[in-house]
C-alpha cells in the first residue's frame, strides 16, 4: 500500500505492507533511526513518537494508520539551526541519560507532557513516564531534566 | 507477524461488510491485538480499522446518561467524560499515556481481558453496550475470560452509562504491566449500590453481591466489616495468590466507598 504522511514537517511517501509497524517504517523506510525499538512489546517506550501531536508507541501502531498524519520523531526535536532544543539540552545538562537507548522515547514523552502541563509537578512527571523504561539512570536525573526544561527548580523530594 | 489485508472503512456499514469474511477481524486501538499478532497468536486475513469511522468517536452527555463512542480513546474519555468523574479517572489510569492515546473503550470491552479496567466500570454502572445490531445490558455482556456476548461480525458502536450519585474505582496495579492485579468499581444509584471486580476472578469481571447488599443498606466502608470473599475461583499467578486477591477485593471495595464522590 502507498502511504503519505508529514514526518518532522516534511512530506514523505512510501510503501508499506499491512503489517508494517510505524516504528519499522520510520527506521527502515525513512532511515530515521533515532526512534529506537527496545522491547517491541509496547512496554519500554523507546519507540515513542508523536502522531498528530499525541505520544504513541510506534511499535504498536501500523504505519498505514499514520497515513495522512503529522508525525514527529526525535529527529524533529532540534532547533531549526540544528542546536539542541531546551528539553534536549536539559537532558544533557542534568545527566538525564547514560547509555542513551531510552532517551529518544523519554524526550518525546516529556515533550508531550510539557505541551499538556507546562509546569508539571515531580509526581506528574513520574506518573507521565509510566510507560518509558530506563535501566541506567534510576530516573532521578530524567525527572530533574524535565523540571529544568519547564523552568522550575530541580530540588526533588524523592532524593 | 503474518501479513494481512488492511481495510479502512469510513462508515459502520462498510466495516460490517468487510467483517462478513469470518477470517477478518476488527482493529480498534490495537494495544492488545497488535502484540498478540506479533506473537503469532492471531492471524486474521484482514484487519478492519474502526478508527477512521467518525461516528464511533466522542462523548455525549444528556440527562443523566453519558454515551461514549466505541472508538473513543482512553485519553479522550479521561478528558471529556467530566460528567462522570469516576469513569474519567478510570480512563486516565489505564496503562500509560501512550497506550491511552491509542486504546479505546470499545476495544477494551470486546477483548474483555480479565484484568482490564473498563469492564468493572461498565458492570458496576449497569451500562448498556450498543452494538451494530442491538443493545446489550452489562449483566448480559461479559461471558468469562476474553469472552463476550458479541457475535461474529458484530461490533460495539457505543456504551451508555447512567451517571451514579457517587462512584469510585480503586485498583492495585501490577507494577510492570499496569493492568489491575485487582480493581473494584463501586457505583451508588437511587435503586442501590453496584460493586464490580476486575483482575481477580478466573471468570473475568464479576459483581460482589454481598457487598452490594451491605452497601445498599449503609453506604460506608464499615458496612463491609463482617464480609469476606472466598478465594475459590480467584486467579493465582506469579503476582499474587487467590487468597491475596480475595483479600484485596475487600480492601479496595472499602477504599472505593471511602473515596466515592
Amino acid at each position: 500500500m502507498k502511504l503519505k504522511m508529514h514526518v518532522n514537517g516534511r512530506e514523505v511517501t512510501g510503501e508499506a505492507e499491512g503489517r508494517t509497524l510505524l516504528s519499522a517504517f520510520l527506521r527502515d523506510g525513512l532511515g530515521l533511526t533515532g526512534t529506537h525499538i527496545g522491547c517491541d512489546t509496547s512496554q519500554c517506550g523507546a519507540c515513542t513518537v508523536h502522531v498528530n501531536g499525541r505520544q504513541v508507541k510506534s511499535c504498536t501502531m501500523f504505519a498505514i494508520e499514520a497515513d495522512g498524519a503529522e508525525v514527529t520523531t526525535i529527529e524533529g526535536m532540534e532547533n531549526a539551526d540544528g542546536s539542541l532544543s531546551v528539553l534536549q539540552q536539559a537532558f544533557q545538562d542534568h545527566h538525564g541519560l547514560q547509555c542513551g537507548f531510552c532517551t529518544p522515547g523519554m524526550v518525546m514523552a516529556a515533550a508531550a507532557l510539557l505541551r499538556e502541563i507546562p509546569q508539571p509537578t515531580e509526581a506528574q512527571i513520574r506518573a507521565h513516564l509510566d510507560g518509558n523504561i530506563c535501566r541506567c539512570t534510576g530516573y532521578h536525573n530524567i525527572v530533574k531534566a524535565i523540571l529544568a526544561a519547564s523552568g522550575q527548580p530541580v530540588a526533588m523530594a524523592a532524593e | 507477524m503474518y501479513n494481512f489485508d488492511f481495510v479502512r472503512p469510513a462508515t459502520v456499514d462498510e466495516a460490517l461488510a468487510a467483517l462478513a469474511d469470518e477470517d477478518a477481524q476488527p482493529l480498534s486501538g490495537g494495544q492488545t491485538l497488535i502484540p498478540t499478532m506479533k506473537q503469532r497468536l492471531n492471524a486474521p486475513s484482514a484487519l478492519v480499522s474502526l478508527l477512521g469511522i467518525e461516528a464511533l468517536k466522542g462523548v455525549k452527555t444528556s440527562d443523566g446518561t453519558i454515551e461514549i463512542g466505541a472508538a473513543t480513546t482512553h485519553a479522550d474519555v479521561a478528558a471529556q467524560a467530566t460528567g462522570y468523574p469516576a469513569l474519567a479517572a478510570l480512563a486516565g489510569g489505564i496503562g500509560d499515556p501512550a497506550v491511552r492515546n491509542r486504546g479505546t473503550i470499545g476495544g477494551s470491552l470486546a477483548n474483555n481481558d480479565p484484568a482490564a479496567c473498563y469492564p468493572a466500570a461498565v458492570l458496576a454502572s449497569g451500562a448498556t453496550v450498543v452494538t451494530s445490531g442491538r443493545e446489550i445490558a452489562a449483566d448480559d455482556f461479559f461471558d468469562g475470560m476474553f469472552t463476550t456476548a458479541l457475535e461474529q461480525g458484530e461490533i460495539i458502536t457505543a456504551v451508555k452509562f447512567p451517571v451514579p450519585q457517587a462512584a469510585a474505582y480503586m485498583k492495585f496495579e501490577q507494577p510492570a504491566s499496569r493492568f489491575a492485579l485487582c480493581g473494584v468499581f463501586v457505583a451508588k444509584y437511587a435503586e442501590g449500590v453496584r460493586v464490580a471486580v476486575t483482575g481477580a476472578s478466573e471468570d473475568g469481571v464479576f459483581r460482589w453481591s454481598e457487598a452490594e447488599a451491605a452497601l445498599s443498606a449503609t453506604f460506608s466502608a464499615s458496612a463491609l466489616e463482617g464480609l469476606s470473599l472466598s478465594a475459590e475461583g480467584m486467579m493465582t499467578d506469579l503476582h499474587g495468590t487467590a487468597e491475596y486477591r480475595a483479600h484485596l477485593v475487600k480492601v479496595l471495595t472499602g477504599r472505593a466507598v471511602a473515596s466515592a464522590s
